[in-house]
């Protein structure tokens, strides 16, 4: 595993589905391949929603954490 | 990338609230994950198209049984109930922070689904190419069953 560096946070908290995808889709679009985006949110969906995005569209799912209500995911940009 | 993108293809077909969001948000996160997205307008469905309509999309709390609201159906037909219920869905929606049917038309049309309005709807309603927005293409019953022929999902809603 090489190492994370995080480029980008993308604030996505107390958006409703599916606006913490779409937001994710654009922001992974301004970072280069092999870079890290985080995202946080707080729409207990979006556990489900990140697995399928990213097995969708091939991008890594590096990481992913929750704390109190609060998810933490962390995208390595593939392609 | 040379690999064959999924395609999907919606047909919307109604213009109330819980009628009109599904097909854009499907779609929308359809194109977030890659697929092509073709939604086909038609008859109630075309008014989603229209300049300036997508603000004016309502709910009816009449036949609506699951509606959040402590009201007898026939209260529901009343005049009135119509806009009321609008604002109320409307309210509960904007504090759960949901998009707006314009913010998802603007996003689909930013991510290049494929927009296809109905002639048949068009002369049916006596609608006008100028009264549509101008990302959406023409086409009939033909167009989108080529489009949905080669499409993984395709749903009416």
């Amino acid at each position: 595993m090489s190492e994370i560096k995080i480029v980008k946070t993308l604030d996505a908290k107390n958006l409703s589905c599916p606006l913490p995808i779409l937001r994710t889709k654009k922001a992974i679009g301004e970072i280069a391949i092999g870079e890290f985006l985080e995202v946080i949110a707080t729409d207990p969906g979006s556990v489900a929603d990140f697995k399928a995005w990213t097995n969708s569209t091939g991008h890594e799912l590096a990481d992913q954490s929750v704390d109190n209500g609060i998810y933490r995911y962390v995208i390595k940009k593939t392609k | 990338m040379s690999e064959k993108k999924k395609r999907i293809a919606i047909i919307a077909s109604k213009a109330d609230i819980p009628g009109a969001y599904p097909p854009l948000l499907l779609a929308t996160t359809a194109a977030a994950m890659d697929y092509e997205v073709g939604i086909f307008f038609t008859f109630f469905g075309l008014n989603l198209l229209k300049k300036k309509k997508l603000k004016k999309i309502k709910i009816t709390p009449a036949g609506e049984t699951a509606m959040p609201m402590p009201i007898p159906q026939i209260v529901g037909m009343l005049p009135g109930m119509t806009g009321m219920a609008t604002l109320m869905m409307k309210s509960w929606m904007k504090k759960a922070n949901v998009a707006t049917l314009q913010e998802l038309m603007d996003i689909a049309v930013e991510s290049g689904v494929e927009l296809i309005a109905c002639e048949m709807t068009k002369a049916v309603m006596k609608i006008k190419d100028k009264d549509l927005i101008e990302n959406c293409t023409p086409g009939g019953a033909a167009t989108f069953l080529e489009f949905a022929s080669e499409a993984e999902i395709t749903l009416y809603i």
